[in-house]
């Protein structure tokens, strides 16, 4: 099943796609039977998202595009609440930055509270998964407690949606095709077979050491084809099964600023 | 103090008598953010891989599996002979902070309170494996929200670590290299901080280790006192 949260005509709704099966067609079937355009609705992150885990450097052709040696851990970092947003979403590129990039990535669920799980048993605290696009402005990087937070924790810098798709219809999370298009133009590929530490390795690896409850989420990593967006373009992301992610750059006047 | 935490879980109640009454779950912190902590990096700090001493904040987050109440164990994994207790004076949010300036910064706050940050000892500050900070119960916090009314001046509290009833650490919020407002002007820049929050304004070097069977407090004056007790994970 698929499902949406967005804001329609005065509350917030759970949502489904109101034509199943036709990518590109986002409408959506209020759970009170309404359906309406997917540009009529707000969309909300498409769950009540926990703790943010997101990996760096975790498909090996992005590592080597990043001049980055292979790692014997996975590279993980956090990211809070205020970072998140949901699918045709605005972010903001700060005015005279020189390369800030999206990354598209699968987001991993979890459902039930997972601690020291092994690897075997991982993908049954899978809840779900949907897209994330986890954007970085790279002017910002500094030496210090990597990636900072000014590069990967920005607000509106990490985009989910826009469905919240079952594991029960992901047959193989570890191959599922990520691509991403700006403006139209394919700009990034990628297989989550090419994961360095595929998702029940990071499931046994994070639980070892903490907790992992409901509605926290891993991001898994992006591949190579990382490109550099400018306020106007479209950044459209998507994976194998779970749709379209959509957001736009927007410049620092839209902002006040 | 009454309160209830299940280790890990992410379920937390604390008491409070001001706004915002619960928390939101999210603790950001900073780190060298206290004097004795860039001054014992010394001339490391300008050399590989770091080049440069920090610019902005150096933050990092404690998740909500960290959280913890005053008086609930924390565990130390097998193989770690001690643990580091980092006391800092945490700022609750109370509105929303997004853009503040300097000067009416504190407006955005509702109280403070005392966060104890939790490490396995670790020397690398270049990409830290989050093994080190994010394990369940690494961030103990409380005894309570002070409101912002009850704080006269958040750069000049008196911080004090105590390792089973003996003084091991003074230190000073005056000592901050940015002090509460300029924190949350320069961090809000870019990341907008909601009620409920926490910012846990950084540590004094060197921190106070400690090992299983020992017991810290913390207290900075007038928001009471924090008490940890230190188990081996198999204990």
């Amino acid at each position: 099943m698929m499902r949406a949260r967005v804001a329609y005509a005065g509350a917030i709704h759970d949502a489904a796609p109101a034509r199943e099966g036709r990518p590109g067609h986002e409408d959506v079937r209020l759970a009170d039977g309404r359906v309406v355009t997917e540009d009529a609705v707000v969309w909300l992150p498409p769950f009540e998202p926990g703790t943010v885990i997101a990996l760096g450097l975790n498909y090996a052709d992005h590592a080597k595009e990043l001049a980055f040696k292979a790692q014997d851990e996975p590279l993980v970092f956090l990211k809070g609440p205020g970072t998140l947003l949901g699918h045709r979403g605005v972010t903001r590129r700060p005015s005279g930055v020189k390369f800030m990039h999206y990354e598209c990535e699968l987001a991993v669920v979890i459902g039930r509270p997972a601690r020291q799980v092994a690897r075997s048993q991982a993908l049954g605290h899978v809840a779900g998964y949907c897209i994330a696009n986890d954007y970085a402005v790279r002017d910002y990087l500094e030496n210090w407690y990597r990636p900072n937070l000014r590069v990967k924790n920005r607000d509106g810098g990490t985009v989910l949606g826009p469905w919240f798709v079952d594991a029960a219809d992901v047959a193989d999370p570890a191959n599922l095709g990520l691509r991403t298009f700006v403006n139209g133009n394919l700009t990034q590929t990628g297989n989550t077979r090419d994961l360095i530490f595929d998702v029940p390795y990071l499931i046994e690896y994070l639980s070892a050491f903490m907790t992992l409850s409901p509605g926290d989420v891993i991001l898994t990593g992006t591949p190579e084809g990382v490109v550099n967006v400018v306020p106007g373009d479209v950044v459209a992301c998507e994976i194998d099964g779970l749709g379209r992610l959509v957001n736009t750059i927007a410049a620092d006047d839209e902002f006040g600023r | 103090m009454v309160g209830k935490m299940q280790a890990g879980t992410g379920c937390f109640s604390m008491p409070f008598d001001v706004p915002p009454y619960r928390l939101s779950g999210a603790v950001y912190g900073v780190l060298l953010n206290h004097r004795s902590a860039l001054a014992a990096l010394g001339d490391a700090a300008a050399r590989p891989p770091h080049g440069a001493p920090p610019v902005a904040p150096v933050l990092y987050i404690k998740p909500r599996n960290t959280l913890g109440l005053s008086g609930t164990v924390v565990r130390i994994p097998a193989g770690t002979p001690e643990l580091e207790v980092g006391a800092c004076l945490g700022m609750v949010i109370g509105r929303t902070a997004c853009r503040v300036s300097e000067p009416r910064a504190l407006d955005c706050v509702a109280g403070y309170l005392i966060v104890a940050d939790v490490s396995v000892p670790h020397s690398d500050y270049y990409r830290p494996s989050i093994r080190f900070k994010a394990r369940d119960g690494y961030c103990p916090l409380g005894p309570a929200v002070t409101a912002r009314a009850a704080v006269a001046n958040p750069d000049a509290l008196t911080l004090r670590t105590y390792v089973d009833g003996a003084l091991a650490q003074t230190a000073s919020t005056a000592d901050l290299i940015r002090p509460a407002g300029r924190l949350l002007a320069d961090i809000t820049e870019f990341m907008t901080l909601a009620p409920g929050d926490v910012l846990a304004m950084g540590a004094a070097a060197p921190a106070p280790r400690v090992r299983s069977g020992q017991t810290v407090t913390v207290d900075i004056d007038g928001l009471g006192r924090l008490s940890i007790p230190f188990m081996d994970d198999a204990a």
